[in-house]
This record gives C-alpha cells, structure tokens and sequence, in this order.
C-alpha cells in the first residue's frame, strides 16, 4: 500500500508529508481501540417510534419495597411529577453519610414513612425518617459481620441491598447471615448464616421475597464456591428448598417437570458430567445477581455465574448449570426451564444480568418474554413460559462469538479467541466484566426502550496454572482490559428490544457501574464514576440535569413519594465495586494485572474522584 | 608518587570484592535453619513509644533476601500459594497492594513474615502450619522486593508471563518503623 502511494504521487517532500499523516492516522485510530476486527457490532436505529405497551405493569404506590422496584424488574415508577420540563429544576433536600468508603452499590428501600439505606461491609441498616425536613436518622441495625469475610469477597466489600416485606426488612451480610429486621423498631426478628467464609462463601446480592419465602443466592465465582439460591421462611429464617447450580439432578432440584426448551440442555445429571470428576463440586455457577418473579406464570427467574477457574483448560465440557438463566417454581424450588448462554465460558461471563419481565408485540403476536443483556454482549429477548430465545443481538462490540444460533440455542464462539493456558490470547470484547457487569437496566413502558448502563472494554488474557486451595481465589489467568472500539469505558444505552438496535447512546470515559431507574415522567436516571448524577430524556437522551455527588455514582437510584405527597429521588454516591475498587481499594494500576485486571483500564479514576458513602435525596423546589 | 603495581592491587581487590558480592547474591540456603528461630514478634508495629523510651534496635536481616535465588524462589510460591490470587502481581485486589509501600501491619521483613502466618483482621488468612517457615521467609523476601525494599539485583526477574507490571523500582522508603495505616 506504501508503495503504491508512492508511486501515485511522485516523489516529493509534498507527498511524503502526505503520507506519513496518513499513516500516521492509521495508527491513532488503531491505537484508540486495538480490537478492530469485531465479528459484532451493535446496530442503530432513527426515527424510533415508541409502540403501545401490551403488558400490565405492577401497581404502584409510590414506594419502594424490593431491589428492582417490581417483581418484573423493571425499575420503572409510575411517578410522573418530575419532567422532561421541570427536571432542571431538581435540588438536594437530604443527605446521609455512611461512613464508609467501599463502594456503595444498594437501592434504599422507602416503606411509608421511612427510607432505609443498607451499606457495604460492615452492612448496617439505617432508617431516616421522611416524614420530618432534612429525613433525621430513626434508628441504626448493626449485625456485626466478622471483618475476616472482607478477604472472601472477590470485587470490593459491595451489597447490593434488601427487600420489605411483612413488616421486615431482609437482607444479607457479607459473611453469609440472612438477617430478617422490624421495619419499625429495628429490632432484629432472625438471623441465620446460609454460608462459609473458609469456603470463599459471601453474600452481597439483595434477596428477593416471594410467597413467603426469601430467596437468597450465594456469592464467590472467583473463589470455587459451588453456587446455589435457597429459599428462607420469612417468618424463623428456617430452609425451606436449597437448589444447587452444579452436581447431580437431585441437588439441582431436576425432577420430571424439568423442560429445557433446547435439546443441549437435556439428559441426567449434566451437572456432573458436562465436567471433569468432582470438578462441579468448586465450580462456581454462584447466585450473586438478580431475582425476578412472574406471579401468573408462578415462575421465578435467576441467572448463575462463570464457573470457576477461569482457567477453562481445568474443566473440559458445558460446564452445567453455570453462565445461564434458571425458571423453578418457588413453593418448592424445581426446576422448570434453564437456558445456557455461554456454554464452558473461558472469559467470566456470568449469567447473573437482570432479567427484565415484559410483554412484547413480536410479529403481531403478544409474547411473555425476559429482557436480559448478557455479559457475553448480547441483549437476549427470551420467552419466558419455555426457554426459547426469540432474539439475540449485540449490544457492543465483540470478538468472541459470531452470533446465538436461535435453532440450537447455541453460542458462537471463535476459534481463534480461545484461551491456551501459557498463552496471551488478545482483543477479548467484551472483558470479563462482560458488556455490562451487576449493574441493572431499566424499562419504561410509556417508550418500550430498556435503558441499560454498561461497559466497553476489551481485554488480553492469558490462562495460569492454578491450585485450588479452599477460602482462596480460584482464578488462574492473567487479565489486562482496555477500551473498547469508540476509545471510550462505559455508555448509557437505550435499547429498542423488538428491533434489537440501540435507538441512543451516551458514552462516558468509565464503565457506567450505577444502576438505571425509569419514570413515568419520562425522565431516566443514572450515575457516573466520576460522580455526576444525571436526569436525562428518555426519548433522545438529552441532559436535562446534572449533580455532581462526593464520590463516583455506582449505586441504584430509586424514586418514591413521601407523606407529604412529593415525589423524591434518592441514590447512593460511593465509588468501589469491582471497576472502581482502585479508589476503594486503593490498588497500584501500575500492576495491570491489578483487580482482576481492572485496574489498568481505570488508572486514571482516582484523578476524577475519592472514596466516601452518602445518600442524596433530591426534589423539585 | 604514582605507583603502578600498587594500582594494579587495587584492581585485583576491587574485582574480588565484586566477585564475592555477586557470588552471594548466588547463594542457595540448603539447610534451612529450624522452625522456630524467627524473630517473630521482635519488631513492634506502632512507632510510638510511651514514655518516649528509645527504639528498640533494628531486628536481624531476613537471610533469605540476600541472595537472587531465594526472592525467585518467593516469586514462585507466590503464585503457588494464591497470594497472587488476592494481591495480584503486587498491584492489588481483594488484598491490598504491595508495590506501592504503604504497609497497614509493617514493612520489616518480620512484620510480614507475621502477616502470612498470623493472618490479619480484615481479611488475611492465617498461613500456620500450611507454609514452611522457610518458604514463607522467601516470600517476604520476595513482597518486600515488589515495593522496592531490596536491591535491585537481588529482585526477581521478569516471568515468562504475561507482562503486567513494571519492573520494581525503588520507591520511596517509608520513615520510621512502619507506613501510614489505611
């Protein structure tokens, strides 16, 4: 090509000049994202036009009782008093101060009169009180976590938060108590430990009450825990069902009313024998993420983590039941569907993204469906009476699979990104954080759009030999991350589910780790790590407001109405979780390898922002 | 007066003293000594003395940060051991980091040594009876040299690995007995 251009312009000081800025930039593009042979890139769409919503969206009443607002997940309020128009207008009118400087990552729950904030290790419960000006402090719960579990927790000391219900609050601490708490006085009504730190045991994920029962699932994909989600009477704590994500049928709660809908997924005991022996027994398939409810259906949905290591070489085979999505029946945990989106994952995908309970007009027909974005890059559109996976698009570049095979149910991968142990295989999109990490979307029904905060990463990775030794990681790689093509970390996408085509994006220079909440009012919010908490349009994704908060925003914003009939916005800002454990942590970015090999990518956070919990409640004057 | 074969002395001293200095950089300790001998608790973590009663004296040398081969020994059980699972390849993670100098519970290679074994609150397993003693000596040898306590020299080499951080500099020596507690 150089010759050629020569030979096209003469030689001469002129063309040379010419041509080294071309050359020259070549180069700066190249170095703006070096993964430039994506297999996969999302596409975009214009003149978006909101469809009517043919599902019935949970009664609201203005509070907010579970992590994801509904059981569908939606994070949508139908509160409508703020707007596209009086959004600028927004101020702060309460502020808490945790104390802490690990990252804050909990939605506050707000039961009538009372907001309550649950914070990272050493996971205290306060209550504010709404019903006075400035929301005074009502009380403090306390459970006294031993600080040992703060080694047992693979990506910063996070909790997710907790749910209300019957008077109580639940939620979980990270050295694997349930705690069950009087919403009025404080009062602790039960506590029981699910879990064990010396196994690499944690808890960080917020349970989920359904029918009595709450559901809570286990953390430590990096550790060789072996993953399970139980269900707890509310009322003494006592196990009721406990489903394991690996090993025989009967551990996995598999009997005959078990229907996966792809043939892969059928046949006895996968979970023993899509591994080598006794492999399952610390394979990860941990339950750290999200928990959705369809009541019609009596169907609960949850998705289970990598296995472990991440060293795939240890454990030849599907893997099963890890890096997928599980449907069981909450009276007594069966399974009834179970759908694998990456089969004998090499790259920590996890399965455990939200899963997004809505109805979809697909082809003129009315369909029950989950909206998940993967970590493996893919906003997934399955149905969620069978398993089927109705589409699969990307939402960011990828290398490393071409495509879900929508008759077989199978992911794509590429050859040429597998990982050798020894070897530095490179341009890995998305990273092991995957396409978008915990972080939750949101769905408005009034736009059909779901509003997903997410990363842009790609990665190096290179396999280790590992051993496994028990309360210690089990990982076994080598990771660096660097931006994505676009040269950007993180976005805040709006998704059109039916077309599969992003309809806006607003990319920020850090993964965007704050959760999403969607109002009536047709006005979006989220956070960023370096601490602005923004109010956009939900159509277009225009600013309409902006604060910058005392640390990176990577909490759940929640939105509720308070006795005086207002309504609030409410957030935690904190930095810390796995992307900004290099603040919390205050890790050496000099080692890229640093963090699971995040830290590399985010050496330049804390020149934007320092640690410290707070709580901000805003409202229109 | 200028005299060459005095000069030629000097040379001939100069070499040999070099030769032994990097002859014990070579060493191999092959009889580890027992169990038991370390100076554990010798060193005190606070720099704070009441009464303003002088320092203790300094504790005895690590004898296995003398020589390259022990700290390359340190930097294999590292990883064997799953340090590096928490502490990365020094950078940092579910643990904290160790290149960069700031020392929650001491920098003095027996401070360290009581990190492994002992464990420490907030997370640190406790290594007893899991890591010979002598192994785990080699591996504060090779802790101390990711924030660039030792000489040059004597730090390990680069693995054949993934390259994921610098090579240890020497960076700033904290001042008096320990660092800055988190």
């Amino acid at each position: 090509m150089t010759k050629d251009l020569e030979e096209v312009h003469a030689p001469g000081k002129r063309s040379l000049a010419l041509l080294s800025i071309l050359l020259f930039g070549a180069s700066l593009m190249a170095g703006s994202g070096r993964a430039q042979d994506s297999t996969q890139q999302p596409q975009t769409e214009s003149n978006y036009q909101p469809p009517t919503y043919p599902g019935q969206i949970e009664k609201d009443d203005g509070e907010w009782l579970r992590p994801a607002k509904d059981y569908a997940s939606t994070r949508y309020s139908s509160l409508d008093q703020i707007t596209r128009a009086n959004a600028k207008d927004l101020k702060v009118v309460a502020t808490f101060s945790t104390g802490l400087t690990k990252g804050e990552e909990a939605a506050p729950l707000v039961i009538g009169d009372t907001l309550y904030v649950i914070t990272p290790f050493p996971n205290k419960l306060y209550a504010l009180d709404l019903g006075k000006p400035g929301f005074p402090l009502k009380w403090t719960y306390d459970p006294l976590p031993t600080p040992a579990s703060q080694g047992e927790a693979c990506c910063d000391v996070v909790n997710r938060g907790g749910s209300y219900y019957d008077g109580k609050i639940f939620y979980n601490t990270l050295d694997d108590q349930t705690v069950s708490v009087d919403a009025k006085t404080g009062r602790e009504v039960w506590k029981v430990r699910v879990g064990d730190i010396n196994r690499g045991e944690t808890l960080t994920m917020a349970p989920l009450v359904v029918k009595g029962k709450v559901l809570v699932g286990i953390s430590g994909g990096e550790m060789g825990v072996r993953g399970w989600l139980e269900a707890l009477d509310a009322k003494d704590g006592k196990l009721i069902w406990r489903a394991y994500s690996t090993g025989p049928d009967k551990d996995v709660l598999i009997g005959p009313n078990f229907k996966p809908f792809y043939a892969k997924d059928r046949g006895q005991d996968l979970g023993v024998k899509t591994w080598p022996p006794d492999a399952w027994r610390i394979g990860g398939g941990s339950v750290w993420g999200w928990i959705s409810y369809d009541a019609d259906l009596n169907l609960i949905y949850y998705g289970t983590s990598n296995p472990g290591p991440w060293n795939a070489a240890a454990r030849p085979g599907d893997n099963k039941w890890t890096a997928g999505i599980f449907a069981r029946n909450p009276d007594t945990g069966e399974a009834v569907w179970y759908y694998q989106y990456s089969p004998h994952d090499t790259y920590d995908y996890d399965g455990v993204n939200e899963n997004v309970l809505v109805d979809l007009k697909i082809n003129n027909q009315v369909r029950k469906v989950i909206l998940h974005p993967d970590r493996n890059g893919y906003v997934y559109v399955i149905d969620r009476t069978n398993g089927q996976v109705i589409e699969a698009n990307p939402f960011v570049p990828i290398t490393t699979s071409t495509g879900v095979n929508l008759q077989t149910g199978q992911l794509q991968y590429v050859a040429d990104k597998a990982t050798i142990t020894g070897k530095v295989v490179r341009d890995l999109c998305p990273t092991a954080p995957g396409a978008k990490d915990w972080q939750p979307s949101a769905f408005s029904p009034r736009t059909g759009l779901l509003y997903i905060p997410h990363n842009n990463l790609c990665m190096d990775k290179e396999d280790l030999a590992v051993n496994y030794i028990a309360g210690t990681p089990y990982v076994g790689a080598n990771v660096r991350m660097y931006n994505a093509p676009g040269g950007y970390g993180g976005a805040f996408t709006a998704w059109d589910p039916i077309t599969g085509k992003i309809v806006w994006n607003d990319p920020d220079m850090f993964p965007v780790w704050s959760g999403a909440l969607a109002t009536a009012g047709d006005v979006v919010f989220y956070g960023t790590m370096e601490g602005w908490f923004k109010a956009v349009d939900a159509n277009t994704g225009k600013v309409l407001w902006q604060f910058k908060t005392g640390s990176g925003v990577i909490g759940q914003p929640v939105t509720f109405k308070a006795p005086d009939g207002k309504q609030y916005v409410a957030v935690l800002a904190g930095v810390g979780g796995w992307s900004g454990a290099i603040v919390s942590g205050a890790l050496d970015p000099r080692d890229t390898s640093a963090a699971l090999g995040f830290a590399g990518v985010m050496k330049d956070l804390p020149k934007y922002t320092a640690p410290g919990g707070t709580l901000y409640v805003f409202a229109l004057p | 007066m200028y005299s060459p074969s005095r000069s030629a002395i000097l040379v001939v001293v100069a070499t040999v003293i070099g030769m032994t200095s990097s002859c014990a950089r070579e060493t191999r300790i092959l009889q580890p000594p027992p169990p038991g001998q370390a100076t554990l608790n010798s060193v005190q973590v606070s720099g704070i003395n009441p009464g303003a009663y002088p320092l203790p004296p300094p504790p005895p040398p690590n004898i296995y940060e003398e020589s390259a081969y022990s700290v390359s020994q340190g930097q294999t059980l590292f990883q064997e051991y799953n340090c590096s699972g928490c502490h990365a390849n020094g950078g940092g993670g579910m643990g904290p980091p160790l290149m960069d100098n700031n020392w929650i519970y001491g920098s003095e290679p027996q401070n360290i040594f009581a990190t492994i074994m002992e464990g420490r609150p907030n997370g640190m397993p406790s290594f007893r009876n899991r890591i010979p003693e002598y192994q785990a000596w080699e591996i504060v040898g090779y802790v101390r040299s990711l924030a660039g306590l030792l000489p040059s020299d004597l730090s390990a080499a680069r693995t054949d690995e993934m390259n994921v951080k610098p090579n240890p500099t020497p960076s700033q020596k904290p001042v008096g007995i320990t660092g800055n507690p988190e």
